[in-house]
């Protein structure tokens, strides 16, 4: 029941912060005459007192969830934006975030089992170049490579999802996630793989498979998990990068836009929309550990 | 070809001769065109609107030309002709324009397109419930009682255009405007679907709901991704068309696009800044430049917050004299910018760069005279300006070799400093600097849409420059027969009084597919249309 003051408090906070920055939604290269100002302040009731229009706005969402009209794309209103753009960031987002969790887990494991040995060396080597690979670095040379040399995938857009429109985006945004999963995973297993309770299983002759997979993995995964919650979270945030390389129509770049074209609603509830996601995931990952570990209890 | 009689009694008809026969697909006997009709192009952001009353961006008015066609569309060299009106004519005062109408056009619905339908689209921009961003398009067109509409002091019913019969629209203006006619190929001004506007309000413009009159209807609209047009077999010249489907795919990175491009995933995109030459080089028939009508200039501060240097004219004529144009448009951008000694660019019809001294200089003559000017104004040995420009790139890099200019020439010390672009904007409209870059693109093909901002009632004017010749000038020529000399004496007065330090007139930079024709290069206004292109077979 936190929840629900949480977000209030975020949107107070960024409401009236948004409204700090210089300039507003319609200051352009050619200042409107103060009447036509006038006119369509007035539509949007942006000449009201600013308390005045926070309380209009939280009126909208509670009664109506409606978030209001955007102030840039005059056709359309934020629900509409969010409607549009958000099933396309979750559906890239979760895709990345299965093979993150995929891929990073299985070379981390490998690479705790195999300590010190070349497979070790060769999955830690590979985190290691894929978290030093930046995804607005390797989004350009993924489209270079495949899309220009190879003419395999097409450069971009979205075309409902099809996967030759995926596989760019996917690989361009997990990258760095699986490389910070393998990374704990395999430092975590290590760690399991050391104590006491495995040294006990090992000396009782159980089979290695039997010690990594029923004994080891549980304990190992709880630093994972606790990654994991914000990892998802900031999947779909940081999502601009994908939006703005591979032409996708995210939410991540309608984020990045509201807040320079000062489309203030937009912004507003984009960020309702992400610290909600955060409040939720932290959430799940919470009854993951209650789930991972018997000794916590809430 | 079709469509040439219809043309020439329009240019008979009209108060003004029509210049071109080009106004259609223009394909030469014998061509060979391609299965596939499709043009894909990119553009940099999703547009903010379809609706021709909403639209601001140069992005969504390209889109509108396809989509809905006005009284006059451009040909190839941006030359007047017939789209819904066939022609016009004007009293001897030049405040009545009748148009007559084209009775076969229709909405994609099937309704006919009628002079009702203009009136209504022009109420609509100026009326203070739409809020529409380009309202005061309306009131620079001088329509009578369009500024009273828009303050919310007259009904919208009053503003001066009727519809004498189906097919004839009266306009009536405040004051006489000899460039009217020219002002209607703006997306602004384009008639809108009235029942269809009622009926679905703000969502009008989906596809689906959409009725337009232009050559093309939306089919598929995906913002961020994609927005896809095709072909209205109600149009009027649909014969003609040879386009069959324009898709504009939204790419946010200019290099993306660019590999893209080469991908044969478009046929038309931006080249990013400073790339031309290499492009040009590489791909000569693909690498396109050509002049725009825009200008980079430098304001300089004259109002009460300016620095008290800059109230000295020989200061600003020095800082102007030392800024030498070919390094930045030759060394820096590449791109076949044109090096402005003047405002208004020379591309603009009608207009004739003026004879202004400094541009016959050579710029060793330009630096010395600009040192003599400062030790005279007793600046010679220090002088501390600052420099704001909003954040990019390419403006950097300018600023910085402005600054170098400024230092080496006249051992000024400069600050620059860069904003983010709205408040950038903002401290410029406040009048919070000193110096700072801007940039000018004409609303129509006259020299007024840039000369008007040196105007001291002026909202653009950011100068805060105020000369009441110059402003009886601009008055002058509104209702002059030929208002260039006067022009001529505005842009010579500018040099002499450097409210502003021209730099370049912009050039377009794009890549073009080869077997794309029909791309108007020529129109300094990039005013295209889809209906004029085709396909040739490779």
């Amino acid at each position: 029941m936190v929840a629900v003051p949480t977000l209030l408090i975020l949107i107070v906070i960024s409401f009236f912060l948004m409204q700090l920055a210089p300039g507003g939604p319609f200051t352009s290269e050619r200042p409107l005459p103060p009447q036509v100002l006038a006119n369509i302040e007035a539509k949007y009731g942006l000449d009201r007192p600013l308390w005045q229009q926070l309380l209009i706005y939280l009126e909208g969402i509670v009664l109506e969830f409606d978030f209001g009209p955007s102030y840039q794309y005059k056709d359309r209103t934020v629900n509409d934006i969010i409607a549009q753009g958000f099933p396309i960031t979750l559906k890239y987002g979760s895709i990345s975030f299965v093979v993150a969790v995929v891929v990073g887990v299985s070379l981390g494991v490998l690479a705790a089992v195999r300590h010190n040995g070349p497979l070790d060396y060769a999955a830690t080597g590979t985190t290691f170049l894929a978290q030093s690979l930046p995804n607005f670095v390797m989004a350009p040379v993924l489209i270079i490579v495949f899309t220009w040399w190879l003419g395999w995938l097409p450069g971009g857009g979205w075309h409902g999802g099809q996967w030759q429109y995926l596989v760019m985006p996917v690989i361009a945004l997990s990258t760095s996630y699986f490389a910070s999963i393998a990374r704990i995973t395999r430092s975590s297993m290590l760690e399991v793989l050391n104590s006491n309770f495995i040294r006990t299983a090992r000396a009782k002759g159980l089979p290695e498979r039997t010690i990594i997979w029923r004994h080891a993995m549980k304990p190992a995964m709880m630093p994972v998990v606790s990654y994991l919650g914000p990892a998802f979270v900031g999947l779909i945030t940081g999502s601009v990068v994908i939006d703005r390389y591979f032409g996708t129509g995210g939410i991540g770049n309608s984020y990045v836009n509201s807040a320079l074209n000062r489309d203030y609603s937009v912004m507003l509830g984009i960020t309702i929309l992400y610290g909600g996601l955060t409040i939720i995931f932290n959430l799940v990952v919470d009854v993951i550990y209650a789930w991972l570990d018997p000794k916590i209890r809430y | 070809m079709t469509g040439m009689p219809r043309i020439l009694i329009a240019g008979l008809m009209a108060g003004t001769i029509l210049g071109s026969t080009a106004f259609a697909a223009n394909v030469p006997a014998g061509t060979r065109l391609a299965d596939d009709q499709t043009f894909t192009y990119s553009i940099i952001d999703e547009f903010t609107s379809v609706d021709p009353q909403l639209v601001e961006d140069v992005s969504g008015s390209d889109v509108i030309r396809d989509l809905f066609e006005g009284l006059f569309n451009q040909d190839a060299e941006g030359n007047l002709v017939p789209g819904v009106a066939l022609s016009y004519e004007v009293n001897d005062t030049k405040d009545v324009y009748t148009f007559k109408l084209r009775p076969e056009a229709k909405w994609s619905n099937g309704d006919p397109v009628t002079a009702n339908d203009f009136v209504y689209a022009w109420r609509r921009l100026v009326d203070p419930e739409l809020g529409s961003p380009y309202s005061w398009f309306g009131e620079l067109m001088s329509i009578e009682n369009a500024g009273a509409i828009i303050a919310g002091e007259k009904p919208k019913e009053e503003l001066g255009v009727r519809a004498i019969d189906d097919y004839t629209l009266e306009v009536k203006l405040s004051a006489s405007l000899p460039y009217f006619p020219l002002m209607t190929t703006h997306a602004s001004t384009f008639p809108v679907h009235r029942a269809t506007v009622e009926k679905y309000g703000k969502e009008w413009t989906r596809p689906g709901n959409i009725v337009s009159n232009g050559a093309y209807v939306l089919t598929e609209h995906i913002p961020g991704e994609r927005s896809v047009r095709e072909r209205n077999p109600m149009y009027w010249d649909n014969e003609n068309t040879v386009i069959e489907k324009v898709v504009a795919l939204v790419i946010n990175d200019e290099n993306v696009a660019l590999t893209r491009y080469f991908a044969g995933e478009l046929d038309r995109t931006g080249i990013p800044t400073g790339q031309y030459p290499k492009l040009k080089a590489e791909y000569p028939d693909e690498a396109i430049s050509a002049p725009r009508l825009c200008s980079y200039y430098y304001i300089l501060n004259l109002g009460e917050n300016g620095p008290d240097y800059l109230k000295d004219v020989r200061v600003r004529q020095a800082l102007n004299l030392a800024v030498d144009r070919e390094v930045i448009t030759d060394k820096i951008l590449q791109g076949g910018q044109i090096p402005a000694y003047t405002f208004t660019p020379a591309a603009t019809a009608g207009f004739q760069v003026p004879d202004v001294p400094i541009a016959s200089m050579s710029q060793a003559e330009r630096d010395a005279r600009a040192k003599a000017l400062l030790s005279e104004a007793g600046l010679g040995d220090g002088l501390d300006v600052k420099l704001i420009y909003n954040t990019s790139e390419g403006h950097k890099k300018i600023a910085i070799a402005i600054s170098q200019m400024w230092k080496t020439k006249l051992g000024a010390n400069v600050e620059l400093a860069n904003q983010e672009w709205k408040t950038f904007l903002q401290t410029r409209g406040n009048g919070d600097y000193e110096v700072a870059r801007a940039g000018w693109c004409g609303d129509y093909n006259e020299a007024s849409t840039f000369l008007d901002l040196m105007n001291s009632k002026s909202g653009y004017n950011d100068s805060r420059y105020s000369n009441p010749k110059v402003d009886a000038l601009l008055e002058q020529a509104k209702t002059a027969d030929d208002p260039q000399p006067l022009y001529t004496e505005i842009e010579q007065i500018i040099a002499e009084d450097v409210p502003i330090i021209p730099i370049y007139h912009y050039a377009i930079n794009m890549m073009l597919k080869p077997n794309l024709k029909g791309w108007p290069i020529n129109n300094v206004e990039q005013n295209w249309y889809s209906k004029d292109f085709y396909k040739v077979a490779e």
